[in-house]
């Protein structure tokens, strides 16, 4: 116990830094993932077919397919095979390689749920729009977006909550997340080694961020509930 | 000259044909009814004189002015129709009120967009809401402008519905069976807004399943029958006095009711 309490200063402190890795790729998914799935959906719905079919090839392949062979592919893939190593070496090109691998992963998954969310609403509200003299435009942001994200908001906060435990699957590439942070305990870090209270302890991490997530969604979530 | 000529107008969907050569005409100020039973192609004319639907053949014009010629390629841009289609006014039978924006926004939503996007320099949003609230007061919903669509009763809601279509001008009101969502004791505030449109001397077009309403409001009957005009003429002669077989037939299973 005496260990215990000996380490642990040394432990949070080297968790807290993995964590602040793990919440940046968090962070730069969602923000990269949100709009991308838009772009992504409304190629899904074109009306032009081949662009409706591509989009879904695509989606059909990163659902198909396991985020960590993704990511593996988006690390090794441009250096191994085509022999242009494009990241770079250290924790940033990592970093980079992570990123673009897990934001086109989610927004593969979210162009599922904006499609959903659109066609979900009902198509009178498209044509009270364009009898107004609206354009399609005016109609998607300023009639149906709203009416989208409202129906949308149950199944994202699914999503965003698994985002949060899947960053850990970066540390394939060696991504220095809160978990490689904690298993380096048992190999020997910091002066501390076989230790694996640490790489235990990493998931109390996971739960109270995914506390204060899940608080904020339903916050979110409330503040529309004013319209039906 | 009229305000409206329809002529020919034909649509069809795959193989069906549900519009088989429309022609009539409205004069300014004047408010027609179409009666018909169901899938006579009522509220597919009303989409296509809207330009929701495209119709196969024939012309729409509004004050001699060709809006829509199938036979004429230069009418049929996509461009234009957003412009063209202001021409018209439609009212759903399903009121179709944006639920995130309350009453007043509903009303307001569409000439502020057009403004914006038209860059109209001497946008009077004031002017336009207090023309916003003069329609309340019309329609009888002052005291409700701040509510929400689900705040709002069917017969309010539909009322709201017609004053938002009534603030871009248009020169044909049309109506999409407005009350046939409504129950009965809600379908008498509507009627009463539609009635006192009509005593302004509003262009309308009334698809309705309401017979009283369609014979003391109307000052034309149109009967539709199988995607064709069975008959047309003053509502006293259709109502009172119906020339063809299939009318007579349709009015009574109504007179029954």
């Amino acid at each position: 116990m005496e260990i215990f309490f000996q380490q642990l200063p040394v432990v949070v402190g080297a968790l807290n830094e993995g964590f602040l890795q793990t919440l940046k790729l968090f962070a730069v998914t969602l923000l990269g993932a949100f709009p991308l799935g838009l772009i992504i959906a409304f190629g899904s719905l074109s009306r032009i077919r081949a662009i409706s079919l591509a989009t879904q090839f695509i989606i059909w392949i990163i659902r198909g397919t396991p985020l960590m062979i993704q990511l593996l592919i988006v690390y090794y893939f441009p250096g191994l095979v085509l022999h242009n190593p494009i990241w770079g070496g250290g924790e940033s090109g990592r970093f980079l390689a992570a990123s673009i691998a897990f934001i086109i992963n989610y927004a593969c998954y979210f162009s599922e749920i904006y499609r959903g969310g659109i066609q979900s609403v009902p198509v009178g509200q498209t044509e009270a729009g364009l009898v107004l003299g609206m354009t399609k435009k005016q109609i998607f942001f300023h009639v149906t977006l709203l009416q989208m994200i409202k129906r949308i908001v149950p199944p994202i906060s699914n999503e965003i909550i698994t985002l949060v435990k899947d960053t850990a699957l970066a540390r394939i590439i060696a991504l220095q997340e809160v978990i490689w942070a904690g298993q380096a305990f048992m190999k020997g870090s910091h002066g501390i080694s076989g230790a694996i209270w640490p790489l235990f302890f990493t998931a109390l991490y996971y739960l109270v961020f995914n506390g204060i997530v899940t608080v904020m969604l339903a916050k979110f979530e409330r503040k529309l509930d004013y319209f039906r | 000259m009229p305000v409206l000529e329809v002529r020919n107008m034909r649509k069809s969907f795959g193989n069906v044909e549900v519009l088989k050569g429309i022609d009539f005409t409205l004069e300014k100020g004047e408010s027609l009814s179409i009666i018909g039973s169901s899938g006579s192609g009522k509220t597919t004319l009303l989409r296509c004189l809207n330009f929701l639907e495209r119709p196969t053949a024939g012309s729409i014009a509004v004050n001699g002015e060709t809006l829509l010629d199938c036979s004429d390629p230069s009418t049929l841009r996509e461009s234009q129709i957003r412009q063209k289609r202001l021409h018209f006014g439609l009212v759903f039978q399903s009121f179709n009120l944006f639920p995130q924006y309350t009453a007043l926004e509903n009303v307001m939503i569409a000439p502020v967009l057009f403004a914006k996007e038209n860059r109209v320099k001497d946008f009077d949003k004031a002017a336009l809401k207090s023309e916003a609230e003069e329609l309340f007061r019309n329609i009888g919903l002052s005291d409700r402008m701040g509510n929400y669509p689900h705040q709002l009763s069917g017969g309010q809601q539909q009322r709201v519905a017609i004053a938002r279509a009534l603030i871009m001008h248009p020169d044909i009101l049309c109506f999409d069976e407005p009350t046939s969502a409504l129950d009965p004791e809600l379908t008498g505030e509507v009627l009463r807004v539609i009635r006192g449109l009509s005593e302004q001397n509003t262009t309308m077009i009334i698809v309705t399943h309401e017979m009283e309403f369609a014979r003391e409001v109307a000052d034309k009957v149109i009967f539709m029958d199988g995607g064709k005009i069975c008959e047309q003429g003053d509502p006293h002669e259709v109502f009172n006095h119906p020339k063809e077989e299939r009318t007579k037939q349709f009015l009574s299973r109504y007179s029954q009711k």
